[in-house]
């Protein structure tokens, strides 16, 4: 169960972005995930919910992306679909093939709001008295 | 994996990377901050940073993954019977607890640091960065790292070695490639382990071992080998003196180079 480890190393960079682009918050965090990469979309997900409590993307929700198994093959030169357990040329049936999707394990973007959002310093009193009337 | 290049941009991925520059508003008008990094940057930051340390001192490091109970332990044991008259080596061990493993390396008159994981299913690139400093790299040939025995989560984490060797034993069957293919794709060698029970476990056929691996696109070398009766012993030496023997020239190379 090492998604928890993968997890706990994307809260840290989440933080890390989000901290500065002076967010407020986190909405969303979009990941690219394929099954070569060794991590289970649904394993990283649970562990996603413990992670990001208390964070600043406590309520954020987390899009997996799932890429497809996809190689090029080294003798015919075409693309073809495969599996994780046989990545053989779908055309050809070469086994020298080159695998050029389906290993990632990538954090994509993320979507965050942010009181400066607006640029104006309008914007950014209209966020202050709000902050302050929920701290008295 | 990198972050400036935008080699993490795949044919397969991206599509996902969205148009108009770092900064770029969703639909709803929240703020979409692109990133592309991979999940385990820091690890692979430190790796790299392992990595350019054995390259200093033209170490040769060696990332050991198996089951457990496949004979890493013992293979080490008997390569350094081989080797320890010609070479300095050292092993870093992993496991979930005990210092076991590292008590029988220290046996054959070889430093070993345990890492004891608690819990954690795998080494990572910073457990392997601590264990470093307590190993005298100068005076070192090969470092062996013995990950936590486990087919799946080490898969995912560089430690910064030079290679990878992934043993599979004679008992465990042979389309473990199949069923394991993250970690039979990141091996750069495979060891068919305890081959002395090959006539006992005759359902375990090494050319079928030989074929699965072949159908995970790797071309890595596979040998036979028995660490209790020395069969094989002499290809995966040869093998590992090339390996050190290439790395001197590299880093040799490297050090020769204008900086």
């Amino acid at each position: 169960m090492h998604e928890l480890a993968i997890c706990q190393a994307l809260m840290e960079q989440v933080e890390r972005i989000a901290s500065e682009e002076q967010a407020d918050q986190v909405l969303t965090i979009h990941l690219a995930i394929g099954p070569l990469s060794g991590v289970e979309p649904r394993l990283l997900e649970q562990a996603f919910y413990v992670a990001r409590a208390g964070s600043i993307a406590a309520n954020a929700e987390l899009v997996t992306e799932s890429m497809p198994v996809q190689v090029s093959c080294n003798q015919c030169g075409q693309l073809s679909d495969a599996l994780p357990s046989r990545l053989v040329c779908g055309h050809c049936g070469d086994w020298r093939t080159r695998l050029v999707s389906g290993d990632e394990m990538n954090l994509l973007h993320i979507e965050l709001v942010r009181q400066t959002s607006e640029d104006t310093a309008g914007a950014q009193d209209s966020f202050a008295p709000a902050r302050r009337s929920y701290n008295s | 994996m990198c972050d400036t290049c935008g080699c993490n941009v795949t044919p397969g991925n991206a599509h996902l990377v969205q148009a108009g520059g770092r900064l770029s508003k969703t639909e709803n008008g929240h703020e979409a901050i692109d990133v592309l990094h991979g999940l385990l940057d820091a690890n692979d930051h430190t790796a790299a940073h392992n990595r350019e340390h054995f390259n200093k001192h033209g170490v040769l490091a060696i990332n050991l993954m198996s089951s457990p109970g496949a004979g890493k332990t013992s293979l080490l044991e008997a390569t350094i019977d081989a080797l320890k008259d010609e070479l300095a080596m050292a092993v870093i061990e992993g496991d979930l607890e005990t210092e076991n493993d590292a008590g029988r390396i220290r046996a054959h008159g070889v430093p070993a640091i345990q890492i004891t994981t608690g819990s954690a299913c795998h080494l990572d690139a910073h457990m392997v960065h601590d264990a470093l400093h307590q190993l005298d790299l100068q005076k070192l040939d090969i470092v062996f790292i013995e990950n936590v025995g486990n087919l799946v989560c080490p898969a995912s984490f560089d430690l910064g070695q030079h290679r990878n060797i992934t043993l599979l034993s004679v008992p465990e069957g042979d389309d473990k490639p199949a069923k394991y293919p993250v970690m039979f794709r990141t091996a750069d060698l495979v060891l068919l382990s305890k081959s002395d029970l090959l006539p006992v476990l005759d359902d375990f056929n090494p050319e079928n071992a030989r074929r699965y691996l072949r159908e995970l696109a790797s071309s890595a070398p596979v040998f036979e080998l028995s660490a209790k009766n020395a069969d094989g012993m002499d290809a995966w030496i040869h093998w590992l003196l090339a390996e050190l023997a290439e790395l001197e020239h590299r880093c040799g190379r490297l050090a020769a180079e204008p900086a």
